[in-house]
Formats: structure tokens, C-alpha cells, sequence
């Protein structure tokens, strides 16, 4: 079965580096709310709902049970949960929705790194026998792959301040973001990445409504269709992998119809200023594409949501009429190990 | 908005592992001051090894034995070390392709400064002094001005090898419970129970949580309900928790309080235990100094009436 689906509503939250007045579901429920408000729904027209988060985080034992009080999941609701990016959540709603299951999909994600030391939970992620043993902390990785991009001459560390320069100044028109406008690049955390190389450590949550065919066009004056998304995965351990490219992102791109023609925009999830050069290159992003107009992950993190914050923001600026085919990217992993790829588009205008 | 609470709360957990063939003859030869790769079908030699080739899948067991020695590919100098991690003192992150591997193992370096590294510097490996099968009988890497050390060509049969490791995990957490059990348990300092009543079907949720999880919206009428209560149903308890200085047999019991939407749970004191029955009115009973009550007790008043409490078992 083949059914056109589309993103036909987006929210977030502000993200913060902290949000110890609120609790994961206070924090989530406002932009629950707003994505319903948005198409007119309420929970009970809901056909799947979808969440991705990590108990880790916060060091709350499922606290995405908690999570679920704010959707209202009376009388039971067809819900599934993934340990992974909201993209993730959304990518198996979209196959629910393929399968003509249900016609409308509510994910949501969210991340409260505030309570904890997001740099070493991220250590728990890795191989548990040769690797996380070492604590090697998510800035310590990244900066092996930076190093390694210096040493191949496609990057140095002025072209990488120059990139959380710039994502810093696009995010000076996103509300939404935890640092906008001009941001010290500061010393270095683990040498070559400095502060400005890393992305702010913060709380928060997104919430997307996917519907399919005519209910599309019913909730969305203008739908950003889901032309194509697939999602990649490489090796774990990072000794075996080329970390100055991306073959995961670069095939998932390739499934996923993105090199059928050109993008005009791209949200890259690059949490590392080091990272969006990978992807640029993977994903064959010429300079006449319009990357992060959002300030992308170096602007806001919420871990777990900032991916889905990507889909979002992209189909974000196909409903405004801003763009026509936007590529959307996730990551999840060390080092850009996993990469899902989501090409959207507007109807003709 | 009152003062948030937070807390400090400790997640740690020590996971015992087994390893499969080839993790065990490796961690087993680090012990041995022997390292070891294991050979692909193509001819490649992974170090660290693993049970299975991260191209092809295939099940891969032909164990060789690489040198002590290797080649930086990468680094990245870590000044702040965190805990847990290989060295106290400011070291450089590398992967080490090993003399004889074709890939690279992650570790630490002992290096004076940044200064001192550059990918492709000659390294070998710094032995623990003490070792017992883990990743960490490497100390660490050290700077080596020479060409590969010589290995022996190593079978990977060990006597007495390492089958399991245990690996310990802390993470430390500032916990905040948030706005609605922040003002349930500041309340409750002062031996009052709050709960919060759902803008839509009016149900008081106790303790509250901040949203009505029937109808997915905020909760923010504040109700204070209590002290006294229903017992709506119970379990007679007749095995002693570790750590919990109570005599069995004890009741721990679901209780409505008063003008809750639904029952919060208890132990029941001061009734014999085979005496408590659904319907009993309780109060709770507070200690010196304590933030929630110690346990129920019958009001003695009357037995609620069951049509009373049927919805909040």
C-alpha cells in the first residue's frame, strides 16, 4: 500500500539548560497541546502515538510511562516508545501509517540532561567491554573525529568556529533556541573542540502530528509531504570506521530519494561543529543549500528531541512556503554512528 | 512559586557480563601481557577483536597475536580527566592502530602536553601492574621511538582464562521532582496531604503527578484532602523486607483519603493484622521529625460503607 504522508504540525519547547521547576511530563505537555491546537484534534482522534526518550538522562526509571499522563491514554491508545531520538519515534509512526493502521500519528519527544552529567551517561551507550570501561565522555569522541578531519586538510579549527558562529547567528531568530547570536568560542573542552564547537547541554521536548492523504490536507494548509526517510547504522566500534565520512548518512540519503534532485534546505542533527562537515560532504550539500536556518544543535541539544526538532523545523518552513523539498537529518551514537534521513516537500505553489 | 526541591540521587549499578570466545581470549591475554586480533575471511585483523565481522556478520574465531607497538591515527588531548577515566592527570585520547592490526583500538596516551602528540606518533602499550582480564591491564599508552616489538605468535589458549567481567557503573543525579510533587511533599512537612483536581473530569489525583492522565491535561486546582481515609483493599505481608525493621505479619493496605480520586498505599498499625477488613477508617500516624506518616490507624469510627470507596480500589 502506498499512501502519501505528511508532517502537518510542529512544537517545542524553549530549550533550557535547566528545568528543575518541572517534571518531564510538565515540561512535555505544553507542546502536546500546541501540536493538537494546531490541527484541531484531541487525543482521542489520534490513531498512533509514537515517543522517544531515554530514562538515563534524567535517572528517572521509566519515566516515559510518566510521560504518557500528558497525552491522556483513556481509553487505551495505540502507543509504542523507542530508547532513541523522536526521529526514530517518528520513523515508526510513518510506517504505522503505511500500513494503513491509522491515518494520523502524534510523536513526541523530550531530554532532561539537566539532572545529571549528560557528558558521562553518554558512556553507557558504548561497547560495555572495551569501551566503557575508559569513561570516554561524548565531547572526548567527537574530538578524535575533529582531529581526524584537521589531519585529512577538510577542516581546521577557524572553519569550525565558523561553523557555531554561524548556526549562533541563524538561531538569533529562533526563539526556541538556548544560545543565539554571538557566543564566545572559549577554550578548548577536549583539544581541538572548544566550547563553541560544542552544543549547549539543556532540557527540552518537541511534538510533531503526522497524517496521511486527504486528512494531510484537511489539517495543513500546506503539508510537508515525506518524500522519503530511511535510517543507517555503522559499526559500533569506532577503531574500524572511517570517522572523516559518513556512509550510513550518505546511504540512508540515498534510500531515502534525496539525491533525486536537489534540496534547498537542510537541517543537519551535527551536535559537533566538526560533524556538520562530515554531513555536508556525505550528503553532497552544495553552498546553495540553506543549512540549520534554525541554528540547528549547536544553537539547542535537548538530547532525544533534537532530531525530531530537525523534521520539524524543516517541515516547519515547507508549511511558511520558505522552502519546496528540505532534507532533514538525525543522528544517534558516538561519532555520527547512526543517521536517518527524511526528504520533504510542498505541494507546487 | 515555593522553593523547588532537589536532591542527589546516585544511580549505580555493577553489571556482571559474559564474554563470548574471542573477548575472552583477548581480556584473558591483556592479563598475559598478550594481545591479541582476531583474522576476517578478507584477510583483515581487528584489534580489539570481536566474535563476529562488523562487515559481513560472519562468526570469526582465527585468533593472531599483534604487537605491544602501534601507530596514532587520531587524538585529542583531554586536560580536565573525568573520573573513571584511564589517567588522573592530562593525557591525550588516541586510537592506536596496533603493529600488525588493521584497525584501531581506543585508549588513553601519556603524554606531557599536546605539544608532544601528533597522529601518526610511534606508541606501546603500558602495562597495569596489576591485571585480571579487563581493558584496563592497559594502563595506558606511552610515547615509543622504534619500530614493532616481536610477538611470540600466540595461540589465544590461555589456562585459567576469563569467562565473565564485572563492569561497574556510577552516575550521579541532581534529582527535582518537579511543580506538583514539589507542593505535594512541602505539604507534607507540615502533616497536610495536597492533591490536585483535573480541570476536565474533576478527578483528584493524590499524590499528584501534574497532568490527569485520563484527559492529558494539567492539573492545577490544588485540594487538601485527608487526614483520615478508607481502607478500599490489602495484602497481609509475611516475608520481612531486608532492611525494614517491621514485624511480620503487617497489612499494607490501599487507602482512600478523604475526598481523594484515588487510593494512595500504607501500612496499617494499631489493629491486630487479621482484624483490618475493606471499609476500615484509618488516620495517619506521624513520627517525630518524619516527611510522610509512619503508618494508618483505625479512627474508630464506622466501617465506610462499600458503595462509598467501590471506585477507588
Amino acid at each position: 500500500m502506498t499512501r502519501d504522508i505528511a508532517l502537518v504540525a510542529f512544537a517545542q519547547t524553549d530549550h533550557r539548560r535547566t528545568s528543575d521547576e518541572l517534571s518531564e511530563v510538565e515540561m512535555l505537555m505544553p507542546v502536546l497541546h500546541d501540536v493538537l491546537g494546531q490541527t484541531g484534534l484531541k487525543t482521542a482522534d489520534i490513531g498512533f502515538t509514537c515517543s522517544g526518550s531515554s530514562d538515563y538522562l534524567a535517572g528517572r526509571a521509566f519515566s516515559f510511562t510518566l510521560a504518557l499522563d500528558g497525552v491522556g491514554a483513556w481509553p487505551p491508545i495505540s502507543e509504542s516508545h523507542v530508547e532513541m531520538d523522536g526521529a526514530w519515534a517518528l520513523y515508526e509512526a510513518w510506517t504505522k501509517l503505511l500500513t494503513g493502521d491509522a491515518d494520523t500519528a502524534l510523536v513526541y519527544s523530550y531530554g532532561k540532561s539537566s539532572p545529571g552529567s549528560v557528558r558521562d551517561v553518554l558512556t553507557r551507550q558504548l561497547d560495555p567491554y572495551y569501551v566503557a570501561p575508559l569513561w570516554p565522555d561524548s565531547v572526548a569522541l567527537a574530538a578524535l573525529q575533529a582531529q581526524a578531519l584537521i589531519d585529512a586538510g577538510e577542516t581546521d579549527e577557524p572553519a569550525l568556529a565558523a561553523v557555531g558562529a554561524r548556526s549562533r547567528t541563524d538561531a538569533r531568530t529562533n526563539s526556541h533556541a538556548q544560545l543565539r547570536g554571538s557566543v564566545p568560542q572559549g577554550d578548548y573542552v577536549v583539544r581541538p573542540l572548544r566550547t563553541g564547537d560544542c552544543p549547549p547541554i539543556g532540557d527540552g521536548a518537541a511534538a510533531v502530528i503526522l497524517a496521511a492523504g486527504e486528512r494531510a490536507r484537511e489539517l495543513c494548509a500546506r503539508p510537508a509531504w515525506i518524500r522519503g526517510i530511511d535510517h543507517r547504522i555503522e559499526a559500533h566500534a569506532l577503531g574500524v570506521r572511517d570517522l572523516t565520512d559518513s556512509p550510513s548518512a550518505r546511504l540512508a540519503a540515498e534510500k531515502a530519494g534525496a539525491f533525486e534532485r536537489p534540496v534547498d534546505t537542510a537541517e543537519l542533527h551535527a551536535p559537533f561543529s566538526s560533524q556538520e562537515v562530515v554531513l555536508r560532504k556525505a550528503l553532497r550539500l552544495g553552498d546553495d543549500v540553506r543549512v540549520n536556518p534554525s541554528g540547528g544543535a549547536l544553537a539547542a541539544n535537548p538530547i532525544m528531541a533534537a532530531g525530531l526538532i530537525r523534521i520539524g523545523e524543516a517541515a516547519t518552513r515547507i508549511h511558511r512556503g520558505e522552502s519546496d523539498r528540505a532534507l532533514a537529518h538525525a543522528t544517534s551514537g558516538p561519532c555520527l554512528q547512526q543517521n536517518l534521513v527524511a526528504v520533504l516537500e510542498g505541494d507546487p505553489r | 512559586m515555593p522553593e523547588v526541591l532537589k536532591a542527589p540521587l546516585v544511580v549505580e549499578f555493577p553489571f556482571t557480563r559474559s564474554l563470548g570466545p574471542v573477548q575472552s581470549a583477548f581480556l584473558t591475554g591483556l592479563r598475559e601481557r598478550v594481545v591479541l586480533g582476531v583474522r576476517t575471511a578478507d584477510g583483515r585483523t581487528l584489534v580489539p577483536p570481536v566474535e563476529y565481522d562488523p562487515v559481513t556478520a560472519e562468526e570469526i574465531r582465527d585468533l593472531v597475536e599483534v604487537a605491544p607497538t602501534g601507530t596514532v591515527t587520531t587524538w585529542a588531548w583531554n586536560h580536565e580527566p573525568r573520573r573513571g577515566q584511564p589517567l588522573g592527570t592530562p593525557f591525550a585520547w588516541v586510537l592506536v592502530q596496533l603493529d600488525g592490526a588493521d584497525t584501531a583500538l581506543l585508549h588513553a596516551l601519556d603524554a606531557p602536553g599536546p605539544e608532544a602528540v601528533h597522529t601518526g606518533m610511534r606508541v606501546r602499550v603500558r602495562w597495569a601492574e596489576e591485571r585480571s582480564g579487563a581493558i584496563t591491564d592497559i594502563a595506558c599508552f606511552e610515547p615509543y621511538d622504534g619500530a614493532a616489538a616481536d610477538v611470540s605468535g600466540h595461540s589465544g589458549d590461555f589456562e585459567d582464562a576469563v569467562h565473565g567481567i564485572v563492569a561497574h557503573a556510577r552516575l550521579d543525579y541532581v534529582y527535582s521532582p518537579g511543580r506538583a510533587q514539589s507542593a505535594y511533599i512541602n505539604a507534607l512537612s507540615s502533616r497536610r496531604t495536597f492533591g490536585e483536581r483535573c480541570p476536565s473530569c474533576r478527578k483528584v489525583y493524590v499524590p499528584p503527578r501534574g497532568a490527569c492522565p485520563t484527559c492529558g491535561v494539567a492539573t492545577t486546582e490544588q485540594v487538601e484532602v485527608g487526614p483520615g481515609g478508607t481502607v478500599t483493599t490489602f495484602c497481609i505481608v509475611n516475608i520481612k523486607a531486608k532492611n525494614l525493621d517491621i514485624e511480620v505479619p503487617y497489612v499494607y493496605a490501599h487507602i482512600a483519603l478523604d475526598g481523594a480520586g484515588l487510593a494512595l498505599h500504607g501500612r496499617i498499625g494499631g489493629i491486630p493484622y487479621d482484624q483490618v477488613r475493606m471499609g476500615l477508617r484509618v488516620e495517619p500516624v506521624w513520627t517525630e521529625g518524619a516527611r510522610f506518616p509512619d503508618h494508618y490507624r483505625p479512627t474508630g469510627e464506622p466501617d465506610a460503607d462499600y458503595e462509598t470507596y467501590k471506585e477507588l480500589l
